[in-house]
């Protein structure tokens, strides 16, 4: 049981948190042809964009109702009907999320409101559908934008069970998956390997891995998303085996997955660590009726090797971390589970899932309370985002990056931390930064007594830490 | 190449307790049977951490490419000996007999580039079977480029890596030192009580673990002339013969250049150990004592105190934490029992320890401090090891680098506590560091996962670590 430090200072230095639109976006981001569109003014997406685009280096579909100061004042109802319309005539996706900011919230929108008079107005888009999210950065999250907006989509395009003739099992070897912003494209390629060892047929909700996960196609240019779920894909998630949901933060989406379809629900928390792993495993051969398969059984003896081979310098390490929630959490885990010490865990906004972390306090804040919180428990090495780089370097300790947005790295999406190998990656990884950069020596000593040349002492001055 | 006189001379060691012994330290190494190093490696691992001396392995490539840069020594300047340098001989070479030449033109290289003080030619087997002349390549090169050449002839079928020592240490002696005296006191100096020179012998700074011991040195003004080898200089080498007293830290590996120093300059030397709290005080008592100081002896006890003072109540939450913990050790001689001391120094209970190496001298100690049922261990093949750490019920095994994936691999704490390790336990603060490493291995919760089967194996027969893990949890609580 976690003890949540709130937040009391004024000023956010060297902020951790990225905005609820951010997270909707991604959301949107991993369904097929689709197109997020910010509510607020062009700075939102703008910014939202350029976010984006460092992070995955891809061009990003991102559309803005672009609120103007008429607007702003009179009211962007029509910002938001005629955005709608114009990206359905130009670029005819097959998904648009509304996502609100909080400029737009603060002025009063009614997004769902403006979505219904659309629809009204202009049935010829009936094809494409439309999903409006409250997600005004004022509040909240990545996480909990991104759960919203998943939570709305799941809303808006799965058919009731009822309604659409779906079952339980209809798709003998179908299941869906929820999965967190945690998890990079790179994660969701090996997560899907997975499944697919147990002759499973995974549908990621949403899948980043097949929209954003770097690859060339052949369309020199598409105004949409190329690649992710499809929509037409989501009518089907009622006949699945079963669903897996990966993060505490979708459990509203699931628990409303579950209500609609009738599937049901396995719930785990993150895949970092053998116990995450084991229970993945153990979930998957009890909904497959497979036995687990020789490969994966390898996989896991090899990360076991690597756990002892890595715990003598992971051990007693201390460990800052700034992340939100889910990730935090799946990496507290698996710093624990090598015998290392979580001392300061940052995290960007409160959510549930915080009391039930393992560590003695949980900071909701900045960079900077991770800084400062680093400091005084000495930390050896921090986990964070791009941002948390300069943080580490005046700490003088080494970082492993994780989290949005990685800028500073090239391939960052594509980061494998998941399942048995990515484990072992990871751990891999925390060692050898370890080895290199954080490995405590014994000073040099200089006797004064010492016959030791006289031009040593200018060759070779003591290094200062 | 040397004759069988010569190893004959060098196998006959009159201060080391092996050498009436049928069982000696340097018998012949078994074929099919054999682990230990050779006369090359233990001549090199004895003279590499002289810091800034051009160490050329004169050989094909196996010799240097596979054991370059492969220790934990440090040093606080000059890093030349990090530099890998092999004449790495070619089948041309050999044929042809070009091997000297090419040694000769090494020696400039190594002169022309990196401006060495001195420069040291380790002869191996190769060139020793194919008869190169090393010692006359080295006076020629010397001669010429006016730079000290010094050969080690070390082939490695001499013997044991025991044997190498010795050569590098016969070398020493035979061309280094005596061959300059040592500086005047620095003028910056002040102090009313005398300064004493003295030499360590075989202290290799492992980690830098030294740099816990040297400032009390300092402190009690004990000038080191020297430490062979660790953080030494070539210019600190050439200086001592002129020691008042020589310590011979642990190891007897070099017991040969403590002897001769005696023999040619008179010098009494000590034998000594920097592990554990008890051994460090020792160690600092004997130099007082042979210094027969008596304003230092009052210093030392004042500085015995207040450290000792300091560090065990430092080591205090520890204790808590390690007592009774049982532990498996298998070092070579006389680690044996400078560690079990520090071991019951902090509550814990030695329940075998190795002896393949130690001499009966050693083997009374331990059995002085463990008692006379303990458990000696002879056969340090991983199978004997892991049989007694299950059989006495071994809560971790401290042993030597090579003995690490094997301890690993059957899911056993594991302390390294050979030359490659990356910590230091020297000296009082070296045993705060040494309980941190112990605890950090025996409490981590990888033990509890890696024993574990696997959740969908559960029915799966795993009695025979039960013991272990329950430990673990225990330790874990």
């Amino acid at each position: 049981m976690a003890d949540i430090l709130k937040r009391n200072k004024a000023l956010s230095v060297n902020p951790l948190k990225a905005s609820q639109p951010i997270g909707g976006s991604l959301a949107t981001l991993g369904f097929n042809r689709a197109m997020p569109m910010l509510h607020g003014s062009q700075g939102c997406t703008a910014f939202a964009k350029v976010f984006f685009v460092r992070h995955f280096r891809e061009p990003i579909p991102l559309q803005s109702t672009a609120m103007d100061q008429g607007s702003s004042v009179m009211g962007a109802d029509e910002n938001v009907r005629e955005g709608i319309k114009t990206i359905a005539a130009k670029s005819r996706p097959t998904l648009i999320t509304i996502l609100t900011t909080g400029l737009a919230e603060t002025q009063g929108c009614d997004v769902q409101r403006n979505v219904r008079e659309f629809r009204e107005a202009n049935p010829e888009f009936a094809d494409v559908a439309v999903v409006a999210v409250n997600t005004p950065d004022f509040t909240g999250s990545v996480e909990t934008g991104y759960a919203a907006t998943l939570t709305e989509i799941i809303r808006a395009v799965v058919p009731y069970a009822k309604e659409a003739g779906t079952y339980p099992g209809k798709r003998k070897r179908q299941v869906n998956v929820l999965v967190s912003y945690m998890l990079t494209p790179g994660d969701l390629e090996a997560l899907r390997d997975i499944l697919e060892q147990f002759q499973l047929r995974p549908v990621f909700v949403p899948d980043l891995s097949d929209s954003l996960d770097g690859c060339l196609t052949d369309e020199d240019f598409s105004p949409v998303t190329i690649g992710g779920t499809l929509l037409s894909e989501m009518a089907t998630l009622g006949d699945s085996l079963a669903t897996v949901v990966i993060g505490p933060s979708l459990i509203k989406a699931a628990e409303l997955l579950a209500e609609k379809t009738g599937v049901p629900n396995h719930f785990l928390d993150h895949l970092y660590g053998l116990k995450a792993n084991d229970a993945l495993i153990s979930v998957l051969a009890a909904i497959s009726g497979q036995v687990v398969p020789e490969r994966i059984e390898r996989q896991r003896a090899q990360l076991q090797d690597a756990m002892l081979d890595t715990h003598f310098m992971l051990g007693q390490l201390r460990i800052a971390i700034a992340a939100d929630a889910d990730l935090l959490n799946a990496f507290v885990d698996l710093v624990q589970e090598m015998g290392g010490d979580v001392v300061a865990a940052v995290t960007s906004c409160n959510v549930p899932l915080l009391t039930r972390i393992p560590v003695d306090s949980i900071k909701i804040g900045d960079l900077e309370d991770m800084e400062l919180i680093g400091k005084a428990n000495k930390v050896q090495l921090v986990i964070g985002n791009s941002h948390a780089t300069d943080t580490a370097e005046r700490l003088g300790v080494p970082i492993l990056r994780a989290g949005f947005p990685l800028y500073d790295i090239i391939g960052g999406y594509q980061l494998t931390r998941i399942g048995y190998r990515g484990t072992r990656q990871t751990l891999f990884d925390l060692a050898n930064l370890v080895i290199n950069f954080s490995h405590e020596e014994i000073p040099v000593y200089r006797s004064v007594y010492a016959q030791k040349p006289a031009t040593e002492l200018t060759d070779y001055p003591l290094s200062c830490h | 190449m040397k004759s069988t006189k010569d190893i004959a001379a060098l196998l006959d060691e009159p201060a080391c307790e092996h050498n009436k012994k049928e069982k000696s330290g340097c018998a012949k190494p078994k074929p099919g049977a054999s682990a230990g190093g050779c006369a090359f490696d233990g001549a090199q691992i004895a003279l590499l951490p002289i810091a800034d001396v051009a160490h050329i392995v004169h050989g094909p490539i196996a010799c240097a490419g596979s054991s370059w840069d492969n220790r934990g020594t440090r040093s606080s300047g000059a890093d030349l000996y990090r530099i890998g340098m092999t004449t790495d001989l070619t089948e041309q070479d050999i044929v042809m007999g070009r091997a000297e030449k090419r040694l000769f033109h090494a020696i400039k290289q190594a002169i022309d580039t990196y401006h060495p003080p001195a420069v040291f030619i380790y002869n191996t087997c190769v060139p020793a079977l194919i008869g190169d002349d090393i010692k006359a390549v080295c006076k020629s090169a010397e001669e010429r480029w006016g730079v000290p050449v010094v050969p080690i002839d070390s082939a490695g079928f001499y013997g044991t890596k025991n044997l190498g020592n010795r050569i590098a240490g016969d070398a020493m002696v035979d061309y280094v030192i005596g061959t300059r005296d040592p500086d005047p006191l620095p003028a910056t100096i002040k102090t009313n009580s005398k300064v004493h020179d003295v030499n360590l012998i075989g202290e290799y700074n492992i980690a830098g673990e030294f740099w816990h011991v040297l400032p009390l040195l300092d402190e009690l003004g004990l000038r080191v002339l020297c430490t062979l080898s660790g953080d030494a200089r070539f210019r600190e080498v050439q200086t001592m013969h002129k020691a008042e007293v020589n310590m011979m830290v642990c190891s007897k590996a070099m017991v040969n250049v403590a002897r001769k120093l005696q023999k040619n300059y008179g010098t009494p030397w000590f034998e000594g150990s920097f592990y554990g709290i008890t051994d460090t005080s020792q160690a600092l008592r004997d130099f007082a004592k042979s210094l027969n100081d008596v304003d230092l002896t009052t210093r030392t006890e004042a500085l015995i105190l207040r450290e000792e003072t300091r560090v065990r109540k430092e080591l205090e939450p520890w204790k808590v934490r390690l007592k009774n913990k049982r532990v498996l050790l298998f070092t070579g001689g006389v680690k044996s029992w400078s560690v079990i001391s520090a071991l019951q120094d902090l509550g814990m209970v030695v329940v075998a320890t190795g002896t393949k190496k130690s001499t009966e001298e050693d083997k009374a100690r331990i059995r002085e401090l463990m008692g006379e049922d303990t458990v000696m261990i002879d056969d340090g093949s991983p199978r004997a090891l892991l049989k007694i750490v299950h059989d006495y019920k071994a809560d971790i095994l401290i042993a030597g680098g090579r003995n690490m994936y094997t301890a690993l691999k059957a899911k056993i704490p594991f302390l390294d506590i050979n030359q490659e390790r990356e910590f230091g336990y020297e000296g009082y603060q070296g045993m705060l560091e040494l309980v941190r490493q112990l605890a950090l291995t025996i409490e981590s919760p990888v033990w509890k996962s890696v024993r574990a089967p696997a959740p969908w194996k559960v029915s799966a027969d795993t009695a025979s670590f039960e013991g272990q893990s329950i430990r673990a949890e225990v330790a874990n609580g």
